[in-house]
């Protein structure tokens, strides 16, 4: 069945079968492959896009369930927050192999929205979906308070 | 460095005096309108690779994505090429998978080439023999590398300067070179203008290359930022799993549980009825040794990867069983532990063990046990295939592109040259993508569909069914006299050799193995010997970061610690004292086979001085022997692996309840000569944390064959939660030639943690791995 999606601001019209998780419709449907595949079953965060500002799995996410919500993926990000966390991820190069990388940013831009100040602890809360097997944790956190810091 | 021992691997760039070759000379460059100039090296005496190449035509019908990772074929040049218009780009042979190959290789060429590294272009390599040796793997990039790639870069500014003093008529003595132009006085010509002039000029002599000193160089020994991480900030990245060709379709496959089973019957009928689902198709079966062959299976074939994996759900296949259906690694650990109760094969053998440590004072001894480990890189292998004709084309997350190209073109029955293995970025690697069984399955479905097609393992198939970093077993002795001295020290390990991969049947921990923290002890014991015992493997065995290291380091390091606590003294001053007074070590005078990690000893000796050094500055970077609040301790471990020294201390905090926190790790490395100190930096954080995650969490267990685990729910790694708080690394300045870096942090990790948990709580740690899935140490 045809579903339009909002997607970084514009509309997409897809057709994919009912129950097809967002993750395969961004990927291999709308051809934006910034968004990862890393277990599929919600456990690594690799996949994390926001929907209507809040980060979510979208490897367990119907893609019909999500028709009217503003979508954001990694390409589309943007905004204050976006830009503080690029930079500040840019500045000491926190990315190795840079595969998890894009729902770690998903995952760091929706928490400094939320919480321009985090806390060691309120990092770990809102960090902990997201495996990163190169192990960027260090970077990862202290590039949250750089850009908490710039903001 | 493993690639080598078992295939047929072209010769290492290094393997010979690099032979650089202006490509353009010798019919190169062909396309009208636009020139460009190629400077290559060459394995010298190579008839196979010292062959021209026919230069593919630029690729049409590349889709937009592919437009992110330029290939190196869509140019003639090699490692630099010059157009007219003063576009300079650098190609990268070896992958780029998180430890910034991309970065340090074009910080090289552009030093010596003196160009602007901010506007080249940087290209990756296609798998091709005329790049050299292109495994990525062994930590090798940079040391075997470095010299080669520096003769390139400054080969190519004496020809363009060459060109210049003939346009200007004066001697190129008096000429120098500026970010891009050649200088004399007021007067400048840019490379671009040069370019075509120098290509008609013969490449020098090597020997008569000046090199740049040291103190001039721009890039190396700089901390670069990344020539990467811009690009995935922003989602602008191409890994092997996001690759799409016009008309492509999905695949995932039903990999046999068990290896070497096949299917004695297939039911498709439900798969084929879900939405989407294509056809399946029958891989053909493995059989031992696995080699880099797929594994069999069926293929689930559909319009988008959820379909296919919904597909894979709905197949009924029956399995047979195999000589490998009875692998119980619960079982299998007892019988390790058995073989290491009794004397093995000597590998080294200095003085006289077994009487010295009868008549030693004091005798301790320990037995070590650590598990399967999976690589677990965040992007599974993937692979995408497409036909034209009888040829096929690949684009893959590879870190061995020319042993996918020749084993995709042997099991598809074609010549090599017949295969294009376009290499992606890798979304971690670890090892894992060295085997190139992904690309070979992706080749073997395109063909049988008709059109291009992209396999994804899922989680499930990269733990269950990949190359898994071997399961050991270790016994050691000591003796010492009655002040502690250390006078015999006998190691015993036991382990499925990744040998056993290539040769069916072979059990015998192998010489490379047996040299990554076994027999390369660098101990200042007088009577020291190591023994192996045979192991077989019923599971696919590969290398993971460090390989070897990881449990030989975790084991000698632990046993270092229980020594110093038998003499009753400081770990790290007992660390030292076993490391002992500056001298070259020698295990090979022991009759242990050394290939050094396939550098000479002249260059790269065995020094304890350096190994010593990391010791004592990781101790003071850690400020050891302060006062600990309750429940903390410190724990240090020093190894030398791919010839680079790491010392690392770690600081736990162990509450009541078993929960363990990090509060700080500080690490040492020496690794000669460095390219980039920020990078190296984060390769240690990385594989420091890498190490202390599989230590924490990782363990593959096997029952009836089959991998028992199958997703990060229960294959654990570390979350930032579970990660350090801080970490200090420090580099050693150092003119020595340059180690590896990518690997060596990992191996001092586990056995840090070890020995901080055992100052902590007094509990030895001598099976992993440390935690169960209650995240908590069991007291």
């Amino acid at each position: 069945m045809a579903i339009t999606l909002k997607i970084n601001g514009k509309s997409e019209t897809v057709t994919a079968a009912e129950g097809t998780p967002l993750l395969w419709v961004l990927r291999d449907h709308i051809g934006l492959t910034g968004t990862k595949f890393g277990c599929g079953v919600a456990q690594c965060g690799a996949c994390t896009v926001h929907v209507d500002g809040a980060p979510i799995r979208s490897c367990i996410t119907a893609h019909e369930d999500v028709e009217g919500s503003d979508i954001v993926t990694i390409e589309g990000l943007s905004g204050k927050a976006a830009n503080v966390i690029r930079a500040a991820w840019e500045a000491i190069d926190v990315p190795q192999c840079g595969y998890c990388q894009s729902g770690q940013i998903m995952s760091a831009a929706a928490l400094i929205n939320e919480n321009p100040n985090p806390s060691d602890q309120d990092i770990d809360d809102a960090m902990s979906g997201n495996i990163c097997r190169c192990a960027t944790y260090l970077r990862i956190r202290s590039a949250i308070k750089d850009a908490a810091k710039a903001i | 460095m493993f690639l080598e021992k078992y295939l047929p691997a072209p010769q290492d760039i290094q393997a010979n005096a690099p032979h650089i070759t202006n490509m353009s000379r010798r019919g190169f460059v062909a396309t009208a309108g636009t020139f460009v100039l190629g400077v290559s090296i060459l394995p010298a005496c190579s008839p196979k690779t010292d062959t021209p190449t026919k230069i593919s035509p630029a690729k049409n019908g590349m889709t937009p994505s592919m437009a992110n990772v330029v290939t190196a074929e869509s140019g003639p040049q090699l490692f630099i090429g010059i157009t007219p218009d003063n576009q300079v780009s650098l190609t990268v042979h070896r992958s780029e998978m998180g430890q910034q190959a991309w970065t340090a290789v074009s910080q090289i060429l552009a030093d010596e080439l003196d160009v602007d590294l901010d506007k080249v272009i940087i290209k990756q390599a296609i798998g091709h023999p005329k790049y050299g040796n292109q495994n990525t793997d062994g930590s090798t990039t940079i040391r075997n590398g470095f010299e080669s790639m520096r003769q390139t870069g400054a080969a190519m500014r004496a020809m363009l300067i060459d060109a210049a003093a003939s346009e200007w008529g004066v001697d190129a003595a008096a000429l120098t070179t500026d970010m891009g132009y050649v200088v004399n006085g007021s007067k400048r010509l840019s490379y671009g203008e040069l370019a075509e002039a120098a290509s008609a000029l013969p490449v020098p002599e090597a020997a008569s290359i000046a090199l740049k000193a040291r103190k001039d160089w721009r890039y190396i020994g700089k901390p670069v930022a990344s020539k990467t991480v811009p690009r995935i900030v922003r989602g602008d990245s191409l890994y092997g799993i996001d690759v799409k060709r016009p008309g492509m379709v999905y695949a995932v496959i039903a990999h046999p549980p068990v290896l070497f089973t096949k299917p004695k019957s297939i039911n498709n009928t439900a798969a084929l009825a879900v939405p989407g689902v294509i056809k399946t198709f029958e891989l053909p079966a493995a059989s031992a040794p696995a080699g880099f062959n797929p594994l069999g299976g069926i293929a689930v074939i559909a319009s988008d990867t959820w379909a296919a994996i919904q597909g894979r759900e709905a197949l009924q296949v029956e399995w047979s069983e195999s000589e490998n259906s009875d692998y119980d690694s619960d079982d299998f650990r007892e019988t390790l532990l058995e073989t290491i109760r009794s004397k093995g094969e000597a590998r080294r053998n200095r003085g006289d063990v077994y009487a010295a440590l009868k008549s030693a004072d004091k005798t301790i001894s320990a037995e070590y046990y650590a598990p399967h480990l999976a690589q677990a890189p965040m992007e599974p292998p993937a692979a995408t295939a497409e036909w034209t004709g009888d040829k096929v084309e690949i684009w893959a997350c590879t870190q061995a592109p020319q042993g996918m190209r020749r084993t995709v073109a042997a099991a598809c029955g074609i010549p090599e040259d017949d295969v294009t293995i376009n290499v992606t970025w890798l979304g971690g690697g670890f090892g894992r993508k060295s085997k190139p069984d992904f690309g070979v399955e992706a080749a073997l479905i395109s063909r049988d569909i008709g059109k291009p097609v992209k396999v994804t393992w899922t989680r499930e198939d990269d733990l269950k069914h990949g190359y898994a970093h071997s399961v050991s077993a270790q016994r050691f002795e000591a003796g010492m006299d009655a002040n502690g001295k250390p006078t015999a020290f006998l190691h015993r390990t036991a382990f499925p050799p990744i040998g056993s991969t290539f040769t069916a049947g072979n059990n015998r921990p192998g010489n490379g193995e047996m040299e990554m923290g076994a027999v390369d002890n660098p101990f200042n014991i007088p009577n020291i010997r190591v023994e192996s015992g045979q192991a077989s493997a019923k599971i696919r065995i590969g290398w993971l970061r460090s390989v070897a290291n990881v449990y030989h380091a975790f084991a000698v390091q632990s046993f270092a610690a229980e020594m110093a606590h038998a003499a009753g003294k400081d770990q790290k001053d007992y660390l030292l004292e076993l490391i002992g007074a500056p001298r070259i070590e020698e295990p090979a005078k022991d009759g242990a086979v050394i290939s050094n990690y396939g550098k000479s000893l002249d260059d790269y000796p065995l020094d304890t001085a350096r190994l010593a050094n990391v010791t004592k500055q990781a101790a003071k970077l850690a400020r050891w022997g302060r006062t600990l609040p309750d429940g903390h301790g410190l724990g240090i471990a020093t190894h030398r692996s791919f010839l680079s020294y790491v010392s690392t201390v770690i600081e736990v905090k162990v509450d009541a309840d078993g929960t363990i926190t990090i509060p700080g790790i500080w690490s040492v490395i020496d690794a000669g000569t460095v390219v980039n100190p920020r990078h190296v930096t984060t390769q240690l954080e990385g594989g420091t944390l890498y190490g202390i995650s599989n230590a924490m969490f990782g363990q593959l267990t096997a029952k009836n064959g089959q991998i028992q685990q199958a997703n990060f729910p229960d294959w654990r790694v570390m979350r930032m939660l579970e990660s350090p708080r801080a970490m200090q690394v420090k580099i050693i300045e150092s003119d020595a030639p340059p180690g590896g870096v990518g690997e060596p942090g990992t191996p001092p990790a586990a056995p840090a943690l070890a020995n901080a948990i055992f100052a902590a709580t007094g509990q030895r740690i001598r099976q992993l791995p440390i935690l169960g899935m209650n995240n908590q140490l069991a007291i």
